[in-house]
């Protein structure tokens, strides 16, 4: 007897639940040759909204922890997305096509990258931060702190990669995300979910939309309750409008840039404030 | 216990009028216990059927500005302090001092002991105007709708009676009540002895809300009006809820009040719709006009718009009004303030743009 094959409608992810779209809209995603893979929800404005709710609720708790702790949950994403790296490299080849041993590399690369940021969890900040000099009875230190919650556009053309390459740097400091994965590569990007989802990552710290990101993406980017914007898969938006936008309520913003990210430091500094404090010497 | 129950109440007007001739416990034991028992899912079921209507736009936006003009923004913590108290009041003159047009809550409500520090901080507002002190009358037959529209400032209404738990005897309760009110309360948060009412003791708790009733005439021959809390979350059955609403009403109460909000569950839809329904027969019976105020629990606009379709469903629309409905709420007023900034700016607002409870 054959088995018919289960379509698998792929869903949102927010607050660390997967819930469908509340507007009850789909997209069908299909392969590099034009053939149906599966069904993806498209995000609407109220799922951006809850989004960032639940990525606010979630912020204090997860800059809370300890940055050694954050490490931990970070490097634990890296253990569960090795344990499924099969269903990922699989996912890729159907959405991209491609050589198998390019897909491959591209979830390593991943991999990688988590374990590369997660590194960073309690470093970044003895890197980042300062013992200022000052002429005065006093000193002063600077360190980073993480923005608060920060809307992502990831690149559209990478699959996998390019996500992890935005949300991993903005979560190690302690910032919640609401992302907007690639359009056009839904299925990594909740199969991601899944992973974040069962690696005591706390619900809500990473959201992620799928749908058309010209859409999603001014709601964000005006939305005042967004701290940041990081626009790097943007490119192909009217991402001047969405700066525009943005700059009415005071949000950071990081402009576009072309292809995957590389892995730097700086990407994870642009996404704080610097919080400098002030203290007297002693006299002897 | 036959004894007892042949012992004459206070004579409340309205139970007179209702029972007829001398109120006694057993007369009134008889009108409560008769009262027909509720359908509790037929009751749920109708406030999730009225939990779904959509309310969009233009009617959202009146929904928002009438729910800050119900509403009694409360602040009931241990920790209260005469400047809470003040920036509580600052808050409830202009709830949204980015826009002037956003609409005064109803009142405000506080300890007894902050009640001088209310009216002191509402007086500097200019929010506090004398015309409307001592025309409360309490329950009112026809007429007269939609003058909360003219009524002058914010009002102030204090909880006592050894509020939340109600554990007190009678003479510091009255005690209690009387400070309030000689201190400038326009209203009085009063709960009911749970204790006697669960034991089936009514006339002990009808005496009670008379006794209270009295002790908030004012000197000047006025009245402030009075809110009997019911606290719902601990009677444990609708049935108990229609009859300590009935119970309440036939002692004096001007309105029916939830809860205390020190207890969960506090004010819920299914509850305040029976409350709702009683004051709807209330109304069918004697043509008086009774108050119902759900409180604690109700924290977003989404919530509180679901509140005003099941009034306006059951009551009509005309009970609409401060004298007639109030919210019991500390954060709704910041999540309605941010409704509003959504709908008149067209982005979503935060947290950062309204003011700290």
């Amino acid at each position: 007897m054959t088995r018919l094959s289960v379509p698998k409608t792929y869903k949102l992810y927010i607050g660390g639940a997967f819930p469908r779209s509340e507007s009850g809209r789909t997209y069908p995603v299909t392969g590099p040759k034009g053939e149906f893979l599966a069904h993806a929800a498209s995000a609407s404005r109220k799922d951006s909204r809850d989004a960032v709710v639940a990525a606010r609720a979630a912020q204090p708790g997860w800059v809370g922890a300890s940055a050694y702790n954050r490490g931990q949950v970070l490097y634990r994403i890296a253990e569960m997305l090795e344990g499924r790296a099969q269903q990922f490299t699989d996912e890729i080849l159907a959405q991209r096509g491609g050589r198998r041993t390019l897909a491959a590399a591209e979830v390593e690369s991943a991999i990688d990258a988590w374990v590369w940021y997660a590194g960073w969890a309690d470093k970044y900040a003895q890197v980042a931060g300062n013992a200022n000099p000052v002429a005065g009875p006093y000193f002063t230190l600077s360190t980073p702190e993480p923005t608060g919650v920060v809307a992502v556009v990831a690149p559209q053309d990478s699959a996998l990669l390019g996500l992890v390459c935005v949300v991993a740097p903005a979560i190690v400091s302690g910032n919640a995300v609401v992302a907007v994965a690639a359009e056009s590569a839904p299925l990594s990007a909740i199969s991601l979910a899944e992973v974040l989802a069962t690696s005591d990552l706390p619900p809500g710290v990473v959201n992620i939309l799928t749908g058309a990101p010209a859409q999603i993406a001014p709601w964000l980017a005006s939305h005042a309750d967004v701290n940041a914007l990081d626009l790097t898969g943007a490119g192909s938006l009217e991402w001047v409008d969405l700066e525009v936008a943005a700059a009415e309520t005071l949000t950071r913003v990081r402009r576009p840039e072309p292809g995957v990210p590389p892995l730097t430091l700086e990407r994870i500094t642009a996404l704080t404030e610097v919080k400098t404090v002030w203290h007297p010497k002693s006299t002897r | 216990m036959t004894d007892s129950t042949q012992i004459a109440l206070a004579p409340a007007e309205r139970a007179v009028r209702l029972l007829g001739g001398d109120v006694t416990e057993a007369a009134l034991r008889l009108q409560l216990e008769g009262l027909p028992g509720v359908d509790g899912v037929g009751l749920e079921q109708r406030a999730a059927a009225l939990s779904t209507r959509s309310v969009k736009e233009a009617s959202k936006r009146a929904a928002l500005d009438a729910i800050i003009g119900l509403t009694d923004l409360t602040t009931l913590e241990g920790a209260d302090t005469p400047g809470r108290v003040r920036s509580l009041a600052a808050r409830a003159v202009r709830p949204d001092p980015s826009d002037p047009s956003t609409p005064p809550v109803a009142a405000v409500c506080v300890y007894g002991d902050m009640v001088p520090y209310a009216v002191d901080a509402l007086k500097a507002a200019g929010a506090r105007g004398d015309g409307t002190r001592g025309e409360g009358d309490g329950a009112r037959g026809e007429g007269a709708p939609g003058d909360g529209a003219r009524r002058a400032g914010v009002r102030i209404a204090a909880v006592a009676t050894a509020f939340p738990s109600g554990r007190a005897s009678m003479g510091v309760k009255l005690a209690d009540v009387r400070d309030a009110v000689a201190a400038g309360a326009d209203e009085i948060d009063m709960v009911i002895d749970r204790g006697a009412f669960l034991s089936g003791r009514f006339g002990e708790v009808f005496d009670e809300i008379v006794a209270v009733a009295e002790a908030c005439r004012r000197r000047d021959g006025g009245r402030a009006h009075l809110k009997v809390i019911l606290e719902t979350g601990e009677l444990a059955t609708y049935d108990n809820v229609r009859r300590a609403s009935w119970l309440a009403i036939l002692a004096g109460a001007d309105f029916i009040k939830t809860s205390t909000g020190k207890v969960s569950p506090a004010a819920t839809l299914p509850v305040t719709l029976l409350m709702l329904e009683v004051v709807r027969d209330w109304r069918r019976l004697t043509g008086e006009r009774i108050g119902v105020k759900p409180a604690g629990g109700i924290r977003s606009a989404k919530e509180a718009i679901r509140y005003l379709v099941a009034v306006a469903e059951t009551v009509g629309e005309e009970w609409l009004d401060p004298e007639l409905f109030r919210f019991g709420a500390s954060s709704l007023l910041s999540d309605v303030v941010l409704q509003r900034q959504r709908m008149r700016s067209g982005h979503y607002s935060g947290a950062d743009y309204v003011a700290i409870d």
